[in-house]
């Protein structure tokens, strides 16, 4: 088959001294699903760019279609039929689904005048075309990210792209909807199309691609036919060793409960019940883990329980005591800490540096401030001390966090709430969007906390993740519980399955600790 | 009656209503634009007070209204243009750019005020030109209605005309549907090969000719000289008005005609024997309470969007089966 994109010797260097591509070459097949996997930092963003047109590379050729290309900004790729997706959409929420579509190369109407008639038909023709269902009336803000992505990916189709690069595509997503993309990537082979897509979930990967090429530390390590390689050897192939990808080792002995929901519900402002009689213990020394499609209530327990928001009705207690009613901070002070689901969101300040998203919670203790001043010099140690322990990449402890990378960011938050010393740790989706790297060493933190007898309450929408690290795992669907495991030693993915779904469920179901 | 009430009741008062909000719904309307397009414009003070001045002065040395208009509308859309090259050119930010000019054209008229006039005050020696009054032939001879609505200042039609024209210019247009995706997600605007900051420039500049227009009818139509300072704040309360009407035209309208139905009261008080300045006051006053109902308003519904930070998922899709998890078993 033809290749229709081939990158020859490649060498990126940014303004800012960093190395990004080091003499990278690879081949694209036509017609062909092509994955580029690799540790977060690899240089794939940076390679899609070069593509793209974003940036332009100190050393080496791009060829599209058999011709050497230059193309001076993105657009010129676009013309060219290149297409692609970013991780963060480029959509804008108040138009709608038409509107978003033929923004730029819109029809018009006498002139002057937007064709919305012919704005929603050409829409709808492109989404009939390639199978992809999109409602082209309705705001991009009221559509799930799931549709959002698809809306995305047939503006590119409607720009005639015949090479689709997407970025991280499937970290945003619910297993659902991630299902559905597949379906969809599938279709657009079937239809002559060429995908370029960057992953780092090797299920994935296996299942999509026709053809791997591994990155690592600014190099191709190889391409591959997808068919060639186990996910093992992908693994390996990345992080240039071997990862251990199995259930973590049950623990000792848990001791007692230390945190204890009791009959917790919660009603929203439009009246909606969101959790329902929820029960469920955590002790110490185990890690309980909720399993559930993500939007049944998860987030809001978090919140609840770190204080964020008020249940209607139930009580929490850690170690018997009422945390109900008390500030973020109060609940910090009885050593819980609290790993927040979205780490740019409630994680950390972006455009403050590492050293002072490491103190936010603690700086008004003794070690970090006197008499009202930060005691910098210590926070400075302090900071590259957890730097270390955390293997965070970055050149300095005073980087604006936002510079890292989305493992490296993760880092810091995991960083900051294990480093505080917790008796129990609310970890909301620890690992989303981190590279196998960064997910095994937060892994290995969690089982080792786990392992020094902390309590730890795992909420996660990524169901190996789950059965990978939880001591008992308790399944939630539409804000109540469907069903306990307590014996999580066999439990596989198919096993919780009809529970998030709703399909089963164990009436008055409970975490709770019967002894 | 009281006789504060049967003058409210009166069709004065209507009328008065709708003379009164003309200088607000206008530059209410320049935010707005300016708003969509994601640049918080607070020029409009300054941007009203170049053209009045400009306006007044041309017509009284050309004794050309054409003229006086072109001079106006120049002045503010230059005024729009300024702002956009400090902003978008010199990366300024745009607010400090915003006080700026500001302070600038406030300055500004009265020195050029006292070298055309001589007077640091207003205008009055000179005799300028205003806009016309217009009979609507049908409408004026209903017997309510007409003494309401006819014989109103030109530019009083044309602000009510813009209501729409605002409406098709920025959801039936290409242009307002490129204004509205760069002030939504520049981003995405560009990543279709959109000038993000060519786009900005026009919205500002458009910004700056319905200013123009408050501002012309503030000094050759509202009244017929330029005084200093004389938007007295207008500007700010469009903002609010802007802001109240979700910046969208009708809303707009509504809230405008809130503000100039407080302005109509304030000034039909003035006649009783209550202190001016506690009168002068209730403008401002009211233009505080409608904010902070509107903030607390939308408190409420970012409170209630907090408690769904994630986006939760139509429960249809759950329909789907879940994807086989089979690493699980590994
Ligand atoms: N705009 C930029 N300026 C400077 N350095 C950058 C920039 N973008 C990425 N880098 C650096 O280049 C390296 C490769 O990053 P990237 O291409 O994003 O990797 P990946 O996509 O594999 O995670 C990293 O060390 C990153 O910090």
């Amino acid at each position: 088959m033809e290749n229709i994109l081939q990158v020859k010797n490649i060498t990126m260097v940014y303004p800012t001294g960093v190395i990004a591509n080091k003499d990278v070459s690879m081949d694209v097949k036509r017609n062909s699903i092509h994955a580029i996997v690799g540790e977060n930092g690899a240089g794939k963003s940076t390679l899609m760019n070069v593509i793209f047109g974003k940036i332009h590379p100190q050393d080496g050729d791009v060829f599209y279609k058999g011709e050497k290309v230059n193309f001076r900004n993105p657009n010129y790729a676009i013309k060219a039929g290149i297409g692609m997706v970013h991780q963060h959409l480029m959509l804008a929420p108040d138009l709608t689904v038409a509107e978003n579509m033929i923004l730029g190369i819109e029809p018009k109407k006498g002139k002057i005048f937007l064709d919305t008639v012919n704005a929603l038909e050409t829409t709808d023709a492109v989404s009939k075309k390639y199978g992809m269902d999109v409602p082209v009336n309705k705001k991009i803000k009221d559509l799930p990210i799931g549709v959002r992505q698809r809306v995305e990916i047939l503006k590119a189709l409607f720009r005639n792209a015949e090479l689709l690069i997407l970025d991280e595509p499937t970290s945003v997503l619910t297993p659902q909807e991630t299902e559905v993309l597949f379906e969809t990537l599938f279709k657009l082979k079937e239809n002559g199309k060429t995908i370029l897509f960057i992953s780092h979930k090797l299920s994935e990967v296996k299942k999509l691609a026709d053809s791997v090429t591994v990155m690592r530390d600014t190099r191709v390590i190889t391409t591959k036919d997808a068919a060639e390689l186990t996910e093992e050897a992908i693994a390996h192939l990345m992080v240039g060793r071997d990862i251990n990808s199995g259930r973590i080792a049950e623990p000792e002995n848990p001791g007692k409960v230390r945190l204890s929901v009791n009959n917790l519900s919660y009603i929203d402002y439009e009246n909606v019940q969101i959790l329902k009689d929820i029960n469920f213990d955590v002790r110490a020394g185990e890690i309980l883990g909720i399993a559930g499609v993500e939007g049944n209530g998860q987030s809001e327990l978090v919140n609840i329980l770190t204080g964020l928001m008020r249940p209607t009705d139930g009580a929490v207690s850690v170690d018997g005591k009422n945390i109900i009613g008390m500030t973020p901070r109060q609940i910090r002070e009885l050593r819980i800490s609290h790993i927040p689901e979205d780490r740019m969101e409630n994680g950390v300040a972006d455009i403050a540096s590492l050293e002072e998203n490491f103190i936010v919670d603690r700086y008004y203790k003794s070690e970090f401030s006197k008499k009202g001043r930060l005691n910098w010099k210590y926070i400075k140690d302090y900071s590259v001390d957890l730097i270390k322990r955390f293997n965070i990449l970055t050149q300095s402890s005073k980087t604006p966090t936002g510079a890292l990378s989305g493992g490296n960011i993760q880092k810091v938050v995991v960083a900051r709430e294990l480093s505080s010393d917790p008796e129990l740790i609310i970890a909301a989706q620890p690992t989303r969007g981190v590279d196998i790297g960064s997910e095994e060493l937060i892994h290995d933190l969690l089982k080792k906390a786990r392992d020094e007898g902390k309590a730890i309450f795992l909420i996660s929408a990524d169901l190996d993740e789950i059965i990978k690290l939880s001591t008992r795992i308790i399944v939630i669907y539409d804000g109540h519980i469907t069903k306990h495991f307590t014996d999580c030693r066999d439990i596989r993915g198919m096993d919780l399955g009809p529970y998030m779904l709703g399909v089963k469920k164990e009436e008055g179901a409970s975490g709770k600790i019967h002894s | 009656m009281n006789p504060l009430l049967s003058s409210i009741f009166s069709t004065g008062f209507a009328f008065a209503i709708l003379r009164v909000m003309t200088p607000l719904l206008f530059p209410a309307l320049g935010v707005a634009v300016s708003d969509l397009a994601g640049s918080v414009n607070i020029a409009l003070e300054g941007i009203m007070l170049m053209a009045a001045f400009f306006g007044v002065i041309v017509s009284a040395f050309t004794g050309s209204l054409f003229l006086a208009l072109i001079a106006g509308l120049a002045a503010g859309i230059l005024m729009g243009a300024l702002l956009g090259y400090f902003h978008l050119k010199m990366k300024a930010d745009i607010i400090l750019g915003a006080i700026a000019l500001n302070m600038f054209a406030a300055g500004m008229t009265i020195f050029l005020l006292f070298l055309f006039t001589g007077d640091k005050g207003s205008t009055s020696s000179l005799q300028s030109l205003v806009f016309p009054s217009i009979e609507i032939p049908l409408l004026k001879s209903i017997p309510i209605l007409g003494e309401i609505f006819s014989g109103h200042n030109i530019l009083t039609y044309v602000a009510l005309l813009f209501v729409p024209l605002f409406y098709v210019l920025m959801f039936k247009t290409p242009l307002g549907l490129r204004i509205r995706a760069v002030g939504q997600n520049p981003d995405a605007a560009e990543s279709v090969g959109i000038n993000v900051d060519k786009i900005k420039l026009y919205a500002l500049m458009l910004s700056g000719l319905f200013g123009a227009l408050g501002g012309l009818y503030l000094s050759m139509g509202y009244v017929s000289w330029f005084s200093r300072d004389m938007t007295a704040g207008r500007g700010f309360i469009a903002i609010a008005a802007a802001t109240l009407g979700g910046n969208m035209p009708i809303g707009i309208l509504l809230a405008s005609l809130l503000f100039g139905f407080v302005n109509s009261i304030a000034i039909y008080i003035a006649s009783l024997n209550v202190p001016s300045e506690l009168i002068q006051m209730i403008p401002y006053l009211v233009t505080i309470i409608a904010l902070a109902i509107f903030a607390i308003r939308a408190q409420r519904v970012k409170i209630k969007v907090g408690g769904e930070i994630h986006e939760h998922f139509d429960t249809g899709d759950a329909a789907i089966p879940v994807a086989d998890p089979g690493k699980g078993d590994s």
